[in-house]
């Protein structure tokens, strides 16, 4: 479609978009293909104490940990967690959050309310602390930080669907359709749904940004994956213990946490300004 | 009558994403001291841009002047410095009533507040060439000049027939009506005793009863006062209400320009005439004209009317008619306008 | 014969809200209409900017819900209705927006936009809506390409047209147009109250005609309502209304058209001031602050619309031969 033509070919020219763009294509591609660009494989799960703390060389890019493990394959490993994590978490976020949104800013009134104050209350608890305390409830698994993070960022798009619903339905096109005598949920999927699509697009990467410094900060509690598993944030609190000797040991897992977390924020303001022509960046630099 | 401002051959046009857009096209137009000279044509013919070139406040970046001249008073505003129109000519001798009043204040100021600005600068008494006409900012405003000035204001917005003018000085823009708004633009034109108002569809944004208060208005004053208006308007009833004579432009091009009465009694231009049959008629029969509105970026050669006219010849496809004076005032730009039967 | 839309004493406020939500006053929008539109006629509803005609249109339409009075359509009071029921009658009631472009979505395409009242109201299969909409486009006078255009894309003569084909794909009884040819120039509006005529013949319509162009609604129009602050002041047949005006708000509406050829009426108007706050009005007549007729009677007590041979008036001074 040529729309979406145009917003490639707009992205491509935006340095500080394509930079955010290329560091995800290649979180994923690294999560894809973590068995083939891994130098060690096998290390993600076995030790070799001999090798332990080795700084970086010519073999372990990256250096070893505390077992003698490669940190270059345990990250590549652990970006498919990172991954998993930050999908279903947001998903389902935005699975549940959309939803609450648009329905409540379509009625308005009391059901809107009802369901805004919900989403208040959740949005006054800051977002760590709420999901360490569910985490910590439900005890240490990859899906009960999934299921804490769902459940503490899923306010974020009810709230911005919310009040992206309340201004669209104001929009002469949908007073015309109801008038047409199409049915609220026509109204919804069809008509305000895909005119809010864009800031919901924005938020989710950013969103993502922030799903997966938490989940970070789980994992570095000890509440994510359980080890061996190659968690970022579990990997970054092992090197405790060795720092600073041992620097190499956190530097790269905070390194590849900095990174994706940018990478998504840059993507995401990127996608505001090609997305949204009415903030369209003046002279559209880089020109 | 001595000739206020002509415009002569003024082609220009505006870079766009997709091309030069050629939105005047050698266009011509005289105005007398005093007169009122209605200036009417479709959305998108080039009304406000021939009325922003006259002002000299066409977008710098984008406008591309490729000739003709100005001329106010003897003398070629295109030849101007910016400075020199800004502190002489614009908002001075040459003033400006927008479509839109409300755009043209700021919500945060007292109407009151906003006037006296501009009297500081640019009323009648102020003093030439003191210092301080090069930096109106940091310049005195004596408090006799300041007295005198309020004078004049108050007469001005009484003369506009405001009710209570020091209680309107005295409120925010968005605390009047459309109607006081645009009086209050009419008064603040006239402040300047300029010689030519120019004014942008004046009345489109208001109501017929408003309308017909606002036009009587223009009218008197411009008769009282002796200044020339340049008054634009697609509505063609209302050029025949208060000007003295009407310019058709058609697609960046003028294409007739008579007294009033002559113009709707006998049109020659055929564009002129499928015009004035486009109105509402109560017989009930109405005649659109078929075709589009030419693309400025790639118009057609010769008279741009061609295509939609049913005289049109192999010679309007070629070349643009010359002006040709049918009458005293009347002139055409047409190879074979209606002639009235003699 | 009967009414195909029967008003009976119809209201609709807006709150004014003050500092802190707190209401504060209402806007009669509406205040007590009560109008009558036979099948096959074009009733005129004129008025200067904010009396209340769009509200009006919309109001009938549902998509306001009135603080009072009826509104029967066929016969039945449509805003009793259950929300189903309501929506199933918009088949047969339409409206044409006053800014059709706005009224378009704007990340639909033309044909997809045309489709959709097909899709809401009846269970005709994708050929059969395509050479339904086919038909419809021909009719209002656009080409087939359009399909694949998006509003922002076509002219606003050609987004009228559209906002017309979309309605018409149902072959409603009544169309409301509100300012069906505001914003268009001259020429275009031609052509489109033309449009209006030829539509009207094809597919048996009945129009409410809402404009504040009154040469337009002298054109077209059967009978004629003016509204003045949210009541109807006058109706009556077209004729009677332009030639023997009774209300002087209707006078004074008459007076200010400029008249290509005539007197010009920039010379003696005579209608001063502005129209009143709308969330404040004046006590009796709502008119009187303007009117050049008033007596003291007019600011203690409203006057009733009374019949005058077929027209209507509401004005203490109605029966009066016009100056
Ligand atoms: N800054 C600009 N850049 C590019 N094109 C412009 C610019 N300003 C005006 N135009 C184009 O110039 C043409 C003439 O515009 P103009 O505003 O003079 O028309 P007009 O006769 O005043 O119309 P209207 O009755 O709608 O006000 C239009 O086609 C418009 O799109
Ligand atoms: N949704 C709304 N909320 C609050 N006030 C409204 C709303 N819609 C209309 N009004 C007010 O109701 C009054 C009537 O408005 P309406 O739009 O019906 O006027 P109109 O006669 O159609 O005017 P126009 O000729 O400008 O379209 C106005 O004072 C307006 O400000
Ligand atoms: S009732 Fe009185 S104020 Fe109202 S219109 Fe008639 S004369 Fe004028
Ligand atoms: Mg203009
Ligand atoms: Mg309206």
């Amino acid at each position: 479609m040529a729309v979406w033509r145009q917003v490639l070919w707009k992205l491509l020219r935006d340095r500080a978009t394509f930079l955010g763009a290329s560091i995800i294509l290649s979180l994923i591609l690294a999560a894809i293909l973590a068995p083939v660009l891994s130098p060690f494989p096998e290390d993600v799960f076995e030790f070799h104490t001999a090798n332990r703390l080795r700084p970086p060389d010519g073999v372990n890019y990256f250096g070893t940990d505390r077992m003698g493990s490669d940190i270059l394959s345990r990250l590549l490993f652990g970006a498919r967690i990172t991954i998993t994590i930050a999908l279903i978490a947001v998903g389902t976020a935005v699975a549940v959050g959309v939803p609450i949104g648009l329905v409540a800013g379509y009625y308005g009134a009391w059901p809107g309310d009802l369901l805004m104050r919900v989403s208040d209350i959740f949005l006054a608890i800051p977002q760590v602390v709420l999901a360490i305390a569910i985490a910590q409830t439900l005890g240490p698994s990859i899906e009960n930080v999934i299921l804490a993070l769902s459940a503490t960022y899923w306010p974020f798009w009810a709230r911005l669907v919310y009040a992206e619903t309340r201004s669209v339905k104001n929009e002469i096109f949908i007073e015309s359709a109801i008038a047409l005598g199409a049915s609220p949920a026509r109204v919804m999927i069809l008509h305000i749904l895909p005119n809010i699509s864009s800031a919901i697009i924005v938020r989710t990467s950013i969103g993502m940004g922030a799903t997966i410094l938490t989940a970070a900060a789980l994992g570095f509690l000890g509440l994510g994956a359980p080890p061996p598993a190659p968690e970022w944030g579990r990997m970054i609190a092992e090197s405790r213990d060795f720092l600073p000797e041992a620097w190499w040991y956190a530097t790269a897992p905070g390194l590849a946490i900095f990174l994706v977390v940018m990478g998504f924020n840059l993507l995401g303001d990127g996608l505001r300004d090609i997305l949204d022509p009415r903030i369209r960046r003046a002279g559209g630099r880089n020109d | 009558m001595t000739e206020l401002l002509a415009v002569r051959d003024l082609t220009l046009g505006f870079r766009t994403d997709a091309g030069l857009a050629r939105v005047l096209d050698g266009v011509n137009l005289t105005i007398d001291a005093g007169q009122v000279m209605g200036l009417v044509g479709e959305s998108g013919c080039g009304k406000t841009t021939l009325a922003r070139a006259v002002l000299g406040v066409l977008p710098r970046n984008a406008a591309e002047i490729a000739g003709g001249e100005i001329v106010f008073k003897g003398r070629d505003l295109l030849k101007f410095s910016p400075g020199a129109l800004a502190r002489d000519i614009c908002g001075r001798a040459i003033t400006f009533i927008p479509q839109d009043p409300y755009g043209s204040f700021n919500p945060v100021f007292t109407i009151g507040t906003q006037i006296m600005e501009i009297m500081k600068w640019k009323s009648p008494r102020r003093v030439t060439g003191h210092w301080s006409e090069h930096a109106p900012l940091l310049g005195p405003y004596p408090a006799e000049r300041r007295r005198a000035d309020m004078e004049t204001v108050v007469a001005l917005l009484d003369a506009v027939q405001l009710p209570q003018p020091a209680q309107i000085l005295r409120k925010y823009p968005h605390e009047l009506s459309g109607g006081q708004r645009q009086r209050l633009m009419i008064a603040m034109a006239l402040l300047p005793e300029p010689d030519l108002v120019i004014a942008d569809e004046p009345t489109t944004a208001l109501d017929v009863t408003i309308q017909a208060q606002i036009l009587g208005l223009i009218r008197r004053l411009a008769n009282e006062r002796n200044v020339a208006v340049l008054f634009t308007t697609h509505d063609l009833g209302t050029a025949y209400e208060i000007c003295d004579a009407v310019t058709v432009m058609y697609a960046g091009q003028e294409v007739e320009s008579a007294p009033t009465d002559r113009f709707f009694a006998a049109p020659a231009h055929p564009y002129t005439g499928k015009l004035l049959a486009s109105l509402p008629r109560h017989d009930g029969e109405v005649a659109g004209i078929p075709g589009e509105v030419p693309n400025l970026v790639r118009p057609p050669g010769g008279c741009r009317f061609h295509p939609r006219c049913e005289r049109a010849s192999e010679a309007c496809r070629s070349g643009k008619p010359p002006a040709e004076m049918l009458d005293p005032g009347h002139s055409v730009r047409c190879f074979h306008p209606v002639r009235p039967a003699a | 014969m009967s009414p195909i839309l029967d008003i009976r004493g119809l209201s609709r406020h807006f709150p004014i809200h003050g500092p802190f939500g707190r209401q504060v006053g209402a806007v009669r929008a509406l205040d007590d209409v009560s109008l009558q539109v036979m099948p096959g006629e074009i009733l005129g509803l004129v008025g200067e900017s904010g009396c209340g005609k769009s509200t009006l249109g919309k109001t009938v339409m549902g998509i306001h819900r009135p603080d009072g009075g009826e509104i029967r359509f066929d016969g039945v009071d449509i805003a009793a209705l259950e929300p189903r029921a309501q929506r199933a009658v918009r088949k047969h009631l339409q409206y044409s927006y006053q800014d059709p472009g706005a009224s378009l979505d704007p990340r639909w395409k033309i044909g997809r936009s045309l489709h959709e009242p097909l899709i809401i109201h009846t269970t005709l299969s994708t050929e059969e809506r395509t050479r339904r909409v086919a038909d419809i486009l021909r009719a209002v006078g656009l080409p087939e390409g359009h399909l694949d255009l998006y509003p922002h894309e076509i002219s606003g003569g050609q987004q009228r047209r559209v906002g017309l084909a979309r309605i018409l794909t149902l072959h409603p009884k009544l169309v409301i147009l509100d300012e069906p040819t505001s914003g268009l120039d001259v020429s275009v509006q031609a052509t489109v109250l033309t449009l209006f005529r030829e539509l009207r013949q094809a597919f048996n319509l009945t129009y409410m005609f809402i404009s504040h162009d009154l040469a337009v609604v002298r054109m077209m129009c059967d009978r004629v309502a003016v509204m003045y602050l949210g009541r109807i002041v006058e109706i009556g047949p077209t004729d009677q209304i332009f030639e023997t005006p009774r209300h002087p708000y209707t006078r004074s509406l008459l007076a200010a058209i400029p008249r290509i050829g005539g007197k010009r009426i920039t010379v003696d108007f005579w209608l001063k001031g502005e129209p009143p706050d709308p969330g404040n009005l004046p006590s009796g007549c709502r008119f009187r602050t303007r009117c050049p007729r008033a007596e003291a009677v007019c600011a203690q007590e409203e006057p009733a619309l009374v019949a005058i041979g077929l027209q209507h008036a509401a004005c203490h001074f109605a029966s009066e031969k016009p100056a």
